[in-house]
């Protein structure tokens, strides 16, 4: 298991390295940069250009810009921000537990609902209800976050006032954050109502966040659950007399979690880049929507290093999956 | 016991939080995050609303609702006679309010003014690198190094400034959000302790309100100053709540949980004035769209080619076009009508593409290079759909327009280089009311590329514009803006498009709010009712 392990820790090194060009030098092929953003519709005069790129370090060839970066990360520094003049992992350190919080509600959202509709619709296949579950659960799929999002705030934060429209937690609650996740700040604080405000702010950009996982979640149980019932252990447990609810939950629903598993872990990506639309409909304070706003205004250093922490995210949560995965599944470890 | 202890602590304090929150509170939608706090070191107009205008104030103070000057820090001033010295007797008795990371030990004086200002100028002074990768872009932006000789300290309440030469938008400079005034005792309780930063983070200021707390991309939350050398305002507590998204916005406000918001969706303009829990303000904005013509590039070198592209263009349409229900105010001149100095007598070039096509056969015009950008700006929503426009009206007169579509940044870059081809569509927001902001930045001679995309250097505009600058008689200044409009209406370098309107929408409980030409946000004569 351990050999598994380092055998995963050793690929994520050159990945890492190959995310570094990736961040650094897409940013830069961008058109536009960033001293000219900062200037707005002034303008700024030739020479005062050279001067800012001189001072931002600009004007240095692009392999020592690289190398200047790559040794600051080195060394733990991930650069300032030149739009806000903070340090970026302050910045990333103080958004991060927003999406994390957005993020874990909408996959166990996904997972509660998805995993036993995937399994009701297979265990119906072919009926009404199997193609009516499937053909949501495609809707789902195709919906646009942005239109998905907005519809269910006019509907039931406009029309029917039973949810918040945005933020993630009513004005009148003040606190210091403690843990950045709302949810325990709340019942840290010990303002009364407080706990309840987060959750019902949490509610729709749980589901905007969380509707594609779930579809997705939900079509791979029911053709993973299809695959497994059709087995000869399974009708082997069925031929021994056992009851519907043993087969399906222990016998063909422990196997066909394995795909599953996967494929949760594969929505990490997806869940990234779907917050970056539900945190600018929602307003919500993560890290979605600052590294769009960097992008917009060619903040380099925010772009290049926000990118590096989201992948080392992504990538531990990915081995995080891995490890789980060859505990379920102890051939992937033998391979 | 200790358990009974903390629950009691806890629900006195949700007593005390709860019940403060209860107390007259204002809650903002605002568009966007402010970079920092501190108005010298930032650009955007958000930035300005979540610092400038409620924490600090200047030597002299825009009216509410006008571009007008009044005094604000400084009770009086006097300009010499040869413009180049304006001394500010300054108020007594201001106090920057107090916070819990700062108590201010004496009253605002000279030496607040003097480092708010220097520490811009003189790039020996700590302050001019306090922040990595710091510019002061905004007091460079208005040449503020170039016209500043010396600030002097005459007493603890007189300060003078002394310049290189005469420049009457000086004054109107003091009043910007660049020009706010800070504690020096603060910057150097910061200094000593080797906390500079907080200076941008943390603001101290003797304006209306007094900052608490700024949760990143979320809240920002102030009190009200008690010790207002203007009397305390009305409101308890400003919370602005930042909400990116227009239509969230609108959805906020109707739900009552924002009192007021900026930029509505133009969109959704007759919705909001249908609903009658609303009040929506709207004025003219201090803006203008344009497109220039490179005057230095044939086919734009004669002004009878120019004046015939202007006239092949179905203006009205247009503008119904772009701006939809928001409307906007077709442009005669540069500034908008809302200016002092507007000339009413000059209009711009009628629609008339017969005449037009004439003109432009005669001359063999046949082909023209159009720019658009990708971006959203006040004064023009859409430069793609602009340009698809203006190429069909071009058509019709026998002119194929070539439309060139880029990144903003880049595509300013590449429009202000001299010898640039063809149309380009570029516009502008004020920053101080004056004139000068307009003729000056957009077509002066010496702003020929930085922001002058026409390249159009007229000898007569510039010597109108270049006195208007040097005398500070008002009726004076007056005359020489009105001639310099109708050399540029003659020349037409630009195919002037219009002011748009500029909205802001409340709540009905919201009384007082006064909408600004200069699209700030300012909530220190707000009251709300229950």
């Amino acid at each position: 298991m351990l050999r598994f392990v380092l055998n995963k820790l050793a690929l994520i090194v050159p990945t890492l390295i190959g995310i570094t060009i990736c961040a650094f030098g897409f940013v830069r092929l961008l058109p536009g940069d960033p001293i000219l953003a900062l200037a707005g519709e002034h303008g700024v005069t030739p020479e005062r250009y050279e001067i800012l790129k001189h001072q931002f370090g600009f004007d240095q060839p692009i392999w020592m810009q690289y190398f200047g970066y790559i040794g600051g990360i080195l060394r733990g520094d991930f650069g300032t921000s030149i739009e806000t003049h903070r340090p970026v992992i302050q910045e990333f350190l103080t958004l991060f537990p927003a999406t994390i919080e957005l993020s874990l509600c909408a996959i166990i959202f996904a997972i509660v609902l998805g995993i036993p509709v995937g399994i009701f619709a297979a265990t119906r296949r072919g009926t009404v209800i199997d193609q009516g579950l499937m053909g949501t659960a495609l809707v789902g799929y195709s919906m646009p976050i942005f239109w998905w999002g907005l519809l269910l705030i006019i509907f039931f934060s406009g029309l029917l006032h039973w949810t918040p429209v945005s933020g993630r937690i009513d004005v009148r609650y003040f606190f210091k954050p403690v843990t950045g996740l709302m949810l325990i700040d709340s019942l840290i604080s010990g303002q009364k109502g407080a706990f309840q405000s987060v959750l019902s702010h949490l509610i729709l950009p749980t589901i905007v966040l969380g509707t594609i996982p779930l579809a997705v979640i939900a079509r791979q149980t029911r053709s993973a659950m299809l695959e497994v019932m059709g087995e000869d252990y399974v009708r082997t447990a069925r031929a021994k007399g056992l009851r519907r609810v043993r087969v399906v939950g222990v016998h063909a629903l422990r196997n066909a979690l394995i795909p599953v598993v996967t494929t949760i872990g594969l929505q990490i990506g997806t869940l990234l880049a779907g917050a970056i639309l539900t945190e600018t409909i929602f307003a919500w304070p993560g890290i979605g929507k600052w590294l769009v706003d960097a992008i917009f205004k060619r903040d380099y250093v925010v772009v290049q290093s926000s990118l590096l922490l989201v992948a080392l995210v992504v990538m531990g949560v990915n081995l995080v999956v891995d490890v789980l995965y060859a505990v379920i599944n102890p051939r992937i470890r033998v391979q | 016991m200790k358990l009974m202890h903390t629950l009691l602590t806890a629900a006195a304090l949700a007593v005390v939080l709860g019940g403060s929150a209860y107390a007259k509170t204002l809650v903002y939608c605002s568009e966007a995050s402010p970079a920092n706090f501190d108005p010298g070191t930032t650009t955007g107009g958000n930035d300005y609303d979540a610092g400038a205008r409620t924490v600090y104030n200047r030597l002299v103070e825009f009216k509410h609702g006008s571009t007008e000057i009044e005094p604000g820090l400084a009770e009086s001033w006097d300009i010499s006679p040869d413009g180049l010295t304006y001394t500010f007797h300054l108020r007594k008795g201001v106090k920057f309010g107090a916070t819990d990371y700062f108590t201010p030990t004496r009253d605002f004086n000279a030496d607040d003014v003097i480092f708010s200002f220097m520490r811009q100028q003189d790039d020996k002074s700590p302050w001019f690198t306090y922040l990595p990768n710091l510019s002061y872009d905004y007091y460079v932006g208005m040449d503020m190094p170039k016209y500043t000789k010396e600030w002097k300290k005459i007493d603890d309440y007189t300060v003078q400034l002394v310049l290189t030469e005469p420049n009457a938008p000086m004054l109107a400079n003091m009043a910007m959000d660049f020009a706010s005034i800070l504690s020096k005792e603060y910057a150097d309780k910061l200094q000593a302790a080797n906390q500079m930063p907080d200076l941008a983070a943390k603001p101290v200021g003797t304006g209306p309100f007094v900052f608490v707390d700024y949760q990143l991309d979320t809240t920002i939350r102030y009190k009200a100053n008690p010790d207002y050398w203007a009397g305390k305002v009305k409101l308890d507590d400003l919370i602005f709540q930042i909400t990116p998204d227009a239509t969230t916005r609108l959805q906020k406000v109707q739900s009552g949980e924002c009192d007021v918001m900026a930029y509505p969706n133009p969109a959704d303009i007759p919705a909001i004035k249908a609903d009658p829990n609303l009040t929506t303000y709207s004025m003219a904005g201090l803006n203008v769209g344009y497109m220039s013509y490179n005057v230095t590039q044939p086919p734009f070198d004669k002004p009878e080619v120019r004046h015939a592209l202007n006239m092949a263009i179905d203006r009205d349409a247009l503008i119904k076009a772009l701006f939809q229900d928001a409307g906007a105010v077709a442009a005669d001149n540069l500034i908008p009508p809302t200016m002092w100095s507007w000339n009413k007598d000059v209009k711009f070039d009628k629609y008339d593409p017969d005449a037009a096509k004439k003109v432009l056969a005669a001359n063999g015009v046949t082909s023209i290079d159009l720019w658009a950008s990708d971006r959203t700006r006040p004064y023009n929503p859409n430069f793609q759909r602009a340009a698809e426009l203006i190429q069909a009206d071009w058509a019709k007169v026998g002119v194929t327009a070539k439309i060139t579509t880029e990144e903003w940044t880049k595509y300013r870059e590449d429009g202000k280089k001299k010898d640039r081809p063809g149309a380009f569509q570029i516009g502008w927001s004020g920053d101080n009311g004056d004139p000068d902001n307009f003729f000056a930045t957009l077509f002066s001679c010496s702003a020929i590329g930085v922001s002058n995309y026409s390249s159009w250097c007229n000898k007569d505009f510039e010597n109108d514009i270049q006195k208007a600058k040097t005398t500070s008689d008002m009726a004076e200044r007056t005359k020489y803006y009105e001639d310099a409009q109708k050399i540029f209406a003659a020349d037409a370098p630009a195919f002037l498009l219009a002011h748009s309107q500029v909205y802001v929408v409340t709540d009905k409980k919201v009384q007082g709010y006064t909408q600004d030409p200069l699209a700030m946000h300012r909530f220190d004569n707000v009251d709300v009712t229950e």
